[in-house]
């Protein structure tokens, strides 16, 4: 794997792909509450993610990331500015892997591909093929309780690639897991992402986490959400959350981090 | 720290700063490595069910209730031994089931239960029909809701057999006074059971299943419905309690030559003639058909419906 070229290529050379963002996120504003009590969320938020890019949103609690990950997902409207997704339907992952307890691994990968129209005879064929590919085998048939956490996030993952979006949203996948299974993930992730031409933005606050996975990091302040800094992550990957690259960046990062949640405590 | 302990998930340090057991000095997993790895978690966190064997579960599961059964009919008997009431007012369970074997002989027996069961059947069919549809209209329609889900929910505690008079002025003595009493015992509970069903699905299954595109129709089929079943089933439990009280409410007062007779119509038979067994053998039929179709056709569905989900625990 060392031998190999480390900078990927970006996606949308090799698909022809005319639309020079997966998702745009134009000057969006989102606030809760009734008019005079309202509570600002997210302010003026610009961000583009490029086909093929690999972005972690990174925050402290409350600084909207979550929201601003269902916004792009159509789950909710902004309260101003627009966002687009020219890809479709973006797939989304959650904390929780949110796959439904009365159908199997398989039949939940199997519920997304009819949803998204394939063909009855194709589906069974490609749930295993997508199986297969967040290498999990033969599990097909088994029902979600019966799986680890980490085996739930792959199935969840499956059904996520099963809607062939051009874009992954990601909210805090990995939170709830062990280190070790979330590292495993980690290299899974890149993996998968490096096979696909899929687009990733990745909510965490976890600093090493997103060093660990993304491009480029964007980081949010909190209360109103709005984007602090960026930074781009040039080290090669495949990365190890343990390299010293990525140790060095993240205390960079972290610091920028603390300065943010400082802020709040100073009035 | 070269840890190869798991950390719980809730200990685990947020910065995920944790060294793992593969990692060495400048190496990297290779593909290879990295699937290994990954089946040995996958292998160490997977749990092995094991079952008991069922004949024997099945036995350990039917003696409690047996001794139960036993100690009550042993105390029935003693109270008789000792008269405790006169004969005639306390019979013996032999009496009482003197009287069920005389039924049989006459080839009485099994038609009466049978007109129950058919006709409680088929209103609790017709009552899970018409139900299902409310229920889901009250579940999803919020303005519906607003307006009859109090009333509804309020239907519960009025006993059936308060309808009975109604519904005889209504249809007289015939069969639609008798289903009519039965369908408005159980189509309330049922429609509470799936609203209730509805309520208890997690938001985030919902919204799991508008990110896949299952939405309007086919997010009622394929997420709203199944995801609603454990609720919904309990209400189905409960609706065909319902519907078997309600109809021996009104078996026993919708009494008329034609009508077929029902174990509700022997009651009141045993009653006109002051026959305590035979009275006694009536309730005891009811009883036993009751608990019988909840312990032959609900129980198991139930149980199947909440073992596919992990929702059945052991011990």
């Amino acid at each position: 794997m060392t031998t190999t070229t480390l900078a990927k290529q970006p996606a949308a050379a090799d698909k022809g792909n005319t639309v020079p963002y997966a998702a745009r996120i134009d000057h969006v504003s989102k606030s809760f509450g009734r008019t005079g009590a309202q509570q600002h969320v997210l302010e003026d938020i610009t961000l583009d993610v490029a086909p093929g890019e690999f972005v972690c949103l990174l925050g402290a609690s409350g600084c909207g990331k979550s929201t601003l990950l269902n916004l792009v997902a159509g789950l909710d409207a902004p309260s101003a500015g627009a966002i687009a997704t020219p890809g479709g339907r973006p797939a989304l992952m959650f904390q929780e892997h949110a796959l439904f307890p009365w159908l199997t691994a398989g039949r939940n990968i199997e519920l997304a591909l009819r949803m998204r129209g394939v063909p009855r005879a194709e589906r069974r064929a490609e749930a295993e093929r997508l199986l297969e590919l967040v290498r999990l085998k033969g599990a097909h048939g088994k029902r979600v309780h019966e799986l680890s956490g980490g085996m739930r996030q792959r199935v969840a993952m499956a059904r996520a690639l099963a809607q062939d979006s051009q874009l992954l949203l990601m909210d805090e996948p990995f939170a709830a897991l062990d280190a070790i299974t979330r590292d495993v993930l980690h290299d899974e992730l890149t993996r998968i992402w490096r096979e696909t031409n899929l687009s990733v933005l990745f909510v965490t606050h976890n600093v090493r986490e997103a060093v660990r996975l993304a491009e480029r990091v964007v980081l949010l302040s909190s209360r109103p959400g709005r984007i602090a800094r960026e930074w781009q992550v040039d080290i090669p990957q495949p990365r190890r959350i343990e390299d010293a690259a990525v140790a060095d960046l993240s205390v960079e990062i972290t610091e920028q981090l603390r300065g943010e949640i400082r802020r709040h405590g100073q009035h | 720290m070269a840890s190869t302990e798991t950390e719980d998930p809730a200990t685990a340090p947020d910065d995920g700063g944790t060294t793992t057991a593969t990692a060495t000095a400048g190496g990297r997993d290779t593909a290879g490595d990295l699937a290994g790895l990954e089946a040995g978690l996958d292998a160490l966190e997977s749990r092995v069910v094991d079952r008991q064997p069922r004949l024997r579960a099945a036995a350990a599961k039917a003696l409690p209730p047996v001794i139960a059964v036993a100690i009550v009919l042993g105390l029935w008997q003693l109270a008789y031994h000792f008269e405790l009431k006169p004969h005639y007012l306390l019979p013996s369970p032999a009496d009482v089931f003197g009287s069920l074997r005389q039924k049989w002989l006459e080839g009485t027996l099994l038609s009466f239960v049978w007109t129950s069961v058919s006709r409680g059947a088929l209103g609790f069919v017709t009552s899970v029909a018409i139900g299902t549809v409310l229920g889901l209209i009250v579940a999803q329609v919020k303005a519906v809701r607003a307006a009859i889900g109090p009333i509804l929910s309020g239907l519960q505690s009025l006993p059936s057999v308060a309808w009975v008079p109604a519904a005889i002025i209504w249809f007289g003595l015939s069969d639609a006074t008798i289903y009519a009493v039965v369908l408005l015992g159980a189509v309330p509970s049922i429609a509470n059971g799936l609203v209730a069903g509805v309520d208890q699905i997690s938001p985030l299954t919902l919204r799991a299943g508008r990110t896949i595109g299952a939405t309007g129709l086919a997010g009622v089929r394929h997420v709203l419905l199944p995801a609603a079943l454990p609720g919904y089933l309990a209400g189905l439990k409960q609706g065909w309690a319902f519907s078997w009280r309600s109809l021996m409410a009104a078996e026993l007062i919708v009494n008329a030559p034609d009508l077929g007779t029902g174990l509700g119509q022997l009651l009141e038979q045993g009653r006109e003639l002051q026959d305590m067994s035979w009275v006694l053998a009536a309730i005891l039929l009811i009883l036993i058909v009751g608990i019988g179709i909840e312990l032959l056709i609900f129980a198991p569905i139930e149980r199947r419906v909440l073992r596919s989900r992990g929702l059945l625990v052991k011990g």
